[in-house]
């Protein structure tokens, strides 16, 4: 596991975002914020069979009048693209934080591609990619993202990097 | 084609039935003929028509459905798109959404695409697939009569219905598509739009 202390940082910039419904297809770099959204009362948690329910998920949220985040990690990236067109084509807000693998110490080669494609795919699809490197940096990432995301109704990554959530050890 | 034999229903005619007096029913359609039989029952603001993102609009129905959990919502689509999301019917179905309901429109064929025979005609059951996920309720229908009786429960219960339609083709007919425009008068008639 890894510090859950800037995790921590990040689900409060979530809550001051006004983030109510939260989507997640699980992985151990979210593991905390996944906890914290499933123990908040005022955050409605969804787990996903797939990455690409959670933008259609988010997507509908807005409809409604609330504010969504899906969680992933880089691999998910690659079930969304087509979806992707939802938020971008219908000019709807949509954040997602994106934990990376295959970029620092990776020992799963099937990680790699994904993890190399991932900003790429991103920016080609229109979405703005944001990055967080260091553990202090994140929170105050997370929170512009979330103020470009909702105020200007754009569809915006975080990737957090691999060097900051921890190598997995296998 | 299929060989089913249950595929009989007019679709224009069971759509009109199922958004009769739709009141403020929230309702949102997947792309394809769905979203023109949506559009050919009388477009109205509170319908938000898919154009494509396929395989996701039961999903944008859960998110509606738990953002305002004091209205319902109706989820209207072709076999296709629901075969496309079938993981959604398991993520809906362990959300609970008390206020969401689904309808798939079955022709048991890609029918924007040529016709090609979908997986409903191929053996695969929606309805069963749907209580496997654990949807307490499903149900199909093959008669107008069976359409009028499942009216009500749309509206009422979290229920999964499948309705054998005819793989016919009928006239186009094309509702809004700009999706910031569709999304915005959304929002607007449900009165969560931000100034």
């Amino acid at each position: 596991m890894t510090d859950p202390t800037w995790q921590a940082g990040v689900f409060a910039a979530l809550k001051r975002a006004g983030i109510a419904q939260v989507g997640y297809v699980p992985d151990a770099g979210h593991a905390h914020l996944i906890s914290a959204a499933h123990a908040d009362p005022s955050i409605r948690t969804t787990v996903l069979t797939t990455e690409e329910e959670g933008i259609a998920l988010a997507a509908g949220a807005w409809l409604g009048g609330q504010r969504a985040v899906l969680l992933m990690q880089s691999s998910g990236v690659g079930n969304c693209i087509n979806m992707l067109s939802l938020p971008v084509n219908c000019r709807m807000p949509f954040l997602t934080l994106v934990t990376m693998r295959g970029e620092w110490g990776e020992f799963n080669p099937w990680q790699v591609p994904m993890g190399t494609a991932t900003p790429l795919v991103l920016g080609a699809t229109g979405v703005h990619v944001r990055r967080a490197e260091r553990a202090e940096d994140a929170a105050e990432t997370v929170g512009a993202a979330a103020a470009l995301a909702f105020a200007s109704c754009v569809p915006v990554a975080v990737l957090f990097s691999q060097r900051l959530i921890g190598t997995k050890v296998f | 084609m299929s060989g089913r034999n249950d595929l009989t229903l007019d679709r224009r005619a069971v759509v009109a039935a199922l958004l009769d007096d739709p009141g403020d029913l929230l309702v949102v359609t997947g792309l394809g003929a769905a979203t023109y039989d949506a559009g050919a029952a009388g477009d109205r603001a509170l319908n938000f028509y898919l154009w494509g993102a396929m395989g996701g609009t039961a999903m944008i129905g859960l998110g509606l459905a738990l953002a305002q959990p004091a209205r319902r919502v109706l989820v209207l689509t072709g076999d296709g798109d629901m075969l496309m999301g079938m993981g959604a019917l398991a993520t809906i179905a362990a959300a609970q959404a008390p206020n969401l309901a689904i309808a798939v429109l079955d022709n048991a064929a890609f029918g924007e695409t040529g016709a090609q025979a979908s997986h409903t005609g191929l053996g695969t059951d929606l309805a069963a697939v749907a209580a496997a996920c654990g949807w307490a309720a499903t149900t199909t229908a093959n008669s107008m009569d069976e359409v009028a009786a499942l009216r009500p429960r749309l509206r009422r219960e979290a229920l999964f219905a499948v309705i054998g339609i005819s793989p016919a083709e009928v006239p186009r007919h094309l509702p809004p598509r700009d999706g910031a425009y569709l999304a915005d008068r959304f929002r607007r008639a449900l009165g969560v739009a931000e100034a």
